[in-house]
């Protein structure tokens, strides 16, 4: 029995080290080309290890690679990107929490169909939605703006976040509203003092997977933005995607892993409240 | 619920404000996303081109996309795509969460590795996926400079088997979070039951087949809707990877309408490939709403 | 909830309003290498001019980014001053109304009496220029490693007959004889070459420009598929996908010994430090000797609102046709001026054999325009031409009597 489980706990551990070995290999990859040389990628297996490690493609990503006309790195369009993400991020999840706290604790006639209405959003392929979205902002004065670019991104999250925060307080006993408004407590002061502090798991749930999807997105940010306003995902592509002229992976790599920097701290430290969240309640439902 | 009853203790303020609240949202989604599928629609009636015009032309996009060989292909792949990609995600995400349920040592860092690929779009990576996928740069290549000279793997270059590797690529950025899901599922089961079912003399395998997986129904059905979406969805993954090839082999919905829309001037066939998107996914989730929405009702 | 969006969104406005003072805004997709420092002379000349630059470069997949970008620019009302568009394209963007003309300035400079008629006529719009050209890329070239050549005992084939002697020998000597990148774009435009190769410019006219459907459907069509797919056997099979760029440094290290491509490759040829005439060659696609396929590069200029920017547009229109700009531009990027009659003394040898064989095809009517660079036809039908050519090359299993068919469909598409 005992030798049987030592058996079993080494086949766990293997297949538990194979499935790391495939999720690292991408990263793997770029890591170890962003610090050779290009004589050194010409001439090697892109696998192998870096043999003299650099960084002048990580410095030459962050701030002298052209993007264009304009030479300067990736780092103007990052903050961009930070500009961008923090309003959207702020604005979607509020108003996410607010609409969840509405449709699982106050409910009124037609509710349910003002969220299937919302849900059914999350489904629509985005690029459906680019040139009427265009004409739209344009006639707000919003076009090729930070604030354009938050606008678009506070709609298409609406959907998901309402449905986050509806589903973790589906989980809260009503009983809880009740009281509170025995004890006078309106509709407000309810969410602020009861319901907000019980959502610590969900916020984190919510505020990393909309930073990830916003930081991420390339549709809108090439569509809805101009120099000024340019997010890095777009800034990426202008400097790797480029059609005819001489290619430097490390450079590219680099410049894909600052892009990626972001996302992956997020996940790295807080990826364990994201799991805790989503036990908490997030996928009940 | 208890809001009938309860609507007579509620001042005026209390019953408008709820309302009041969820206006701009309401309003959002009505105008920004039914708005714009209508005018939408509306396009795909039209002899639209490089720019929205409004012509009328009846069903001619219509029967111009029935008639295009690659939207078939395109909803073909899609067919395929999301039947693999949403099957391979769970299974290798169910797989991955029971093995880290075993009281793993390393289990925070582990989680994290695998979890890692949500957070990066296919605009980073795509050409890390792109070279490994690649017989003459990849994986091929290493096993052959390892002395596995028979050692063939060439789908992203094979039309027949290039929609695999999309797959492939796809399973590694969603499996992490359907292992998430479900982790997070079988730790709010009670330990207790477990081991009862272990007292009686149950096998491991069999506990979880029989007892755990089934208490884990609701989450298995939010899993399956953040998947499909997902697949229906998928864009950046296609156009980072093969960029629909070889040829068209690869294409998906999404990446047609774009291209017929945005780089051929076909704005009116695009529209129509969109409606005709829109009309599945409706088809899907609708009635999964309903059953929903109805079931909470009851509960 | 709605005091700060409202006050976001007015300074969202107030934004936009201020960012339209004298500004010219340019897209282009011309992100690194010599391409950017050619766009960065422009903007240097325009800043001399007293205008603000303001850069618009959307990269990837041959603008198809940049399409999607632009479009959504005009219908939001706030088009760029001057956008990288070309060919027929010109046309249809020009049907819908937004572009304005530049004929001030083209008749006060004789734009007309500057650029070949061929080259002019793709710049008009109803008789009034609209766009102002600033290169030409000759299509039809073959790029050889006379090293790898000479290993194999082969010549330079001229012919396609030739040509296929030459591959059998080098693959003989066990050399990939063709480096090939396996995108819908790079199978066009092999393709093109061949049809060119084997009927002559009086068939491609006909079938390429006119879409006579008896020409696509012609024995000499299927001719020309069947050549095309005779490369295959001689490509390797990690070809789909490729960059062209990996497909001409497969040139470059050896690894192959020729390709198919317009003169853009020559940039890489010199940025690994070969010498054209000595460490590659450039000759024309085997059978195209006296005839050029051109892919010319231009900008169109759209309605802008205020007199401040049309000033500006008419400044860039200028600056990219003074001889200054058309002569840096031209080398950074491998191609020839678009403008007759300049030094050519500063190119290099496939430079000057461009921009002789320009001259003698348009005299000789063999100068015909590269469908498959976006010179021929309208976005449509060009892209279900395309689709057609990398599924028979891609498809073992489909003849080229029925990739023939396809075409003749495809040239209906509108």
């Amino acid at each position: 029995m005992a030798e049987q489980g030592k058996f079993w706990r080494a086949v766990v551990y293997g297949s538990l080290l194979i499935a790391a070995v495939y999720y690292l290999l991408p990263l793997y990859v770029m890591l170890t080309t962003s610090v050779k040389s290009m004589e050194e990628i010409r001439a090697g297996n892109l696998l192998s290890l870096p043999l003299d490690i650099t960084f002048a493609a990580w410095s030459k990503a962050w701030s002298t690679a052209c993007t264009g006309v304009e030479c300067t790195g990736l780092q103007p369009y990052f903050w961009n990107s930070v500009a961008m993400v923090v309003p959207a991020v702020a604005i979607s999840t509020a108003l996410g929490a607010v609409n969840g706290y509405v449709l699982s604790k106050w409910q009124f006639r037609g509710s349910e169909v003002v969220f299937a209405m919302i849900l059914f959003g999350v489904f629509i392929p985005f690029q459906v939605l680019l040139l009427p979205m265009a004409q739209t902002l344009g006639l707000f004065g919003m076009a090729n703006s930070i604030t354009g670019l938050v606008f678009v991104h506070v709609v298409c999250g609406l959907a998901s976040t309402t449905l986050f925060f509806r589903n973790y307080y589906v989980g809260i006993p009503d009983e809880l509203i009740k009281a509170a408004r025995l004890d006078g407590a309106g509709f407000w002061r309810i969410f602020f003092r009861i319901i907000l502090p019980m959502s610590t798991p969900i916020l984190t749930v919510t505020v990393i997977w909309q930073f990830t999807q916003i930081w991420n997105d390339f549709l809108f940010g090439v569509v809805f933005s101009s120099i000024d306003s340019r997010p890095i995902t777009v800034g990426l592509n202008n400097l790797a995607n480029t059609s005819t002229s001489v290619k430097e992976y490390n450079v590219d790599m680099a410049a894909a892993l600052i892009a990626a920097l972001p996302t992956i701290v997020v996940y790295v430290l807080a990826g364990k409240y994201f799991v805790r969240g989503l036990t908490a309640g997030a996928v009940k439902g | 619920m208890s809001n009938t009853n309860g609507t007579a203790h509620y001042g005026f303020a209390e019953r408008w404000l709820p309302r009041v609240v969820l206006a701009p949202s309401f309003l959002l989604s009505l105008v920004f996303i039914y708005g714009f599928i209508a005018w939408n629609g509306y396009l795909s009636f039209t002899a639209s081109r490089m720019l929205p015009n409004y012509e009328w032309v009846g069903l001619a996009q219509y029967e111009a996309l029935f008639a295009s060989e690659r939207w078939w292909v395109a909803v073909q792949n899609l067919g395929l795509f999301a039947v693999l990609f949403i099957a391979g995600a769970m299974g290798v995400g169910i797989f991955l969460a029971i093995l880290l349920d075993q009281k793993i040592r390393a289990e925070g860092a582990l989680r994290t590795i695998y979890l890692y690929p949500l957070a990066l779009s296919f605009i980073v990576t795509g050409t890390a996926w792109k070279w490994m996928l690649n017989p003459g740069l990849g994986l091929e290549k290493l096993m052959h400079d390892w002395g596995f000279t028979s050692f063939t793997f060439d789908w992203l270059v094979n039309p027949d088997y290039s929609i695999y590797t999309v797959v492939i690529a796809a399973m590694w950025q969603s499996s992490g979070f359907v292992m998430a899901l479900f982790l997070a599922g079988l730790r709010g089961i009670d330990d207790s039951i477990i081991k009862a079912a272990q007292i009686d003399g149950a096998s491991l395998p069999r506990i979880y087949w029989r007892i755990v997986l089934p208490a884990l129904r609701p989450v298995f059905f939010s899993t399956l809707m953040i998947l499909s979406h997902i697949a229906i969805k998928s864009f950046d993954l296609v156009m980072a990877l093969t960029g629909g090839g070889p040829g068209f082999s690869s294409d998906l919905p999404a990446t047609f309408m774009y291209q017929m829309a945005f780089t051929r001037g076909q704005m009116g066939l695009g529209a129509a490939s969109s409606m005709m998107m829109l009309a599945t996914v409706a088809a899907l989730v609708v009635p999964y709403l309903y059953s929903e929405l109805r079931s909470k009702r009851r509960g | 909830m709605s005091y700060p969006k409202l006050s976001a969104l007015t300074a969202g406005m107030m934004l936009a309003f201020t960012a339209q003072a004298a500004e010219v805004e340019v897209l282009h997709w011309w992100t690194s290498g010599g391409e950017a420092k050619a766009a960065a002379e422009l903007k240097k000349t325009m800043e001399g001019k007293g205008h603000k630059w303001k850069d618009f470069a959307v990269a990837g997949g041959g603008g198809e980014n940049a399409m999607t970008a632009l479009k959504s620019r005009v219908v939001s009302g706030q088009p760029p001053a001057a956008a990288q568009i070309k060919g027929p394209a010109i046309q249809e963007w020009g049907e819908e109304g937004v572009l304005s003309s530049m004929d001030s300035v083209a008749k006060k400079e004789g734009w007309d009496k500057l650029l070949p008629p061929v080259v002019s006529n793709v710049m008009k719009y109803k008789g009034q220029y609209v766009a102002a050209p600033v290169n030409v890329h000759r299509v039809n070239w073959l790029w050889v490693n006379p090293e790898l050549l000479k290993k194999a005992n082969a010549k330079v084939p001229a012919t396609i007959d030739e040509l296929f002697v030459t591959m059998e020998a080098l693959k003989k000597a066990g050399i990939q004889p063709l480096a090939y990148g396996g995108q819908p774009w790079q199978d066009s435009t092999v393709f093109e070459s061949i049809a060119l190769g084997v009927g002559g410019a009086d068939f491609y006219q006909k079938a390429f420009v006119k879409l006579d459907a008896a020409a696509i459907k012609s024995p000499t069509m299927i001719k020309a598929l069947d050549t095309y797919k005779k490369l295959k056997p001689y490509t390797d099979k990690n070809a789909p996908g490729r960059e062209w760029n990996l497909a001409t440094a497969m040139v470059i290290n050896g690894k192959a010994a020729m390709q198919f491509m317009g003169d853009w490759a020559k940039g890489e040829f010199l940025a690994a430090g070969k010498v054209p005439g000595k460490d590659f060659l450039c000759v024309a696609a085997p059978g195209t000797e006296k005839a050029f396929t051109f892919n010319i590069d231009s900008f169109v200029f759209f309605k802008v609102p205020s007199k401040d920017a049309e000033k500006g547009q008419q400044d860039l229109a200028s600056a990219l046709m003074s001889p200054a700009f058309q002569q840096t531009f031209n080398l950074n990027k491998g191609s020839i001026p678009a403008r007759t009659g300049l030094d050519m003394a500063k190119f290099d040898d496939c430079g000057k054999k461009s921009s002789t064989d320009f001259s003698a095809s348009a005299k000789g009517n063999t100068l015909v325009p590269s469908w498959a660079h976006g010179m021929a036809m309208r976005s449509a039908t060009q892209g279900a031409m395309y689709d057609v050519i990398s599924q028979y090359w891609n498809d073992d299993k489909m003849t080229a009597q029925q990739a023939a068919d396809k075409l003749a469909a495809a040239a209906k598409v509108m």
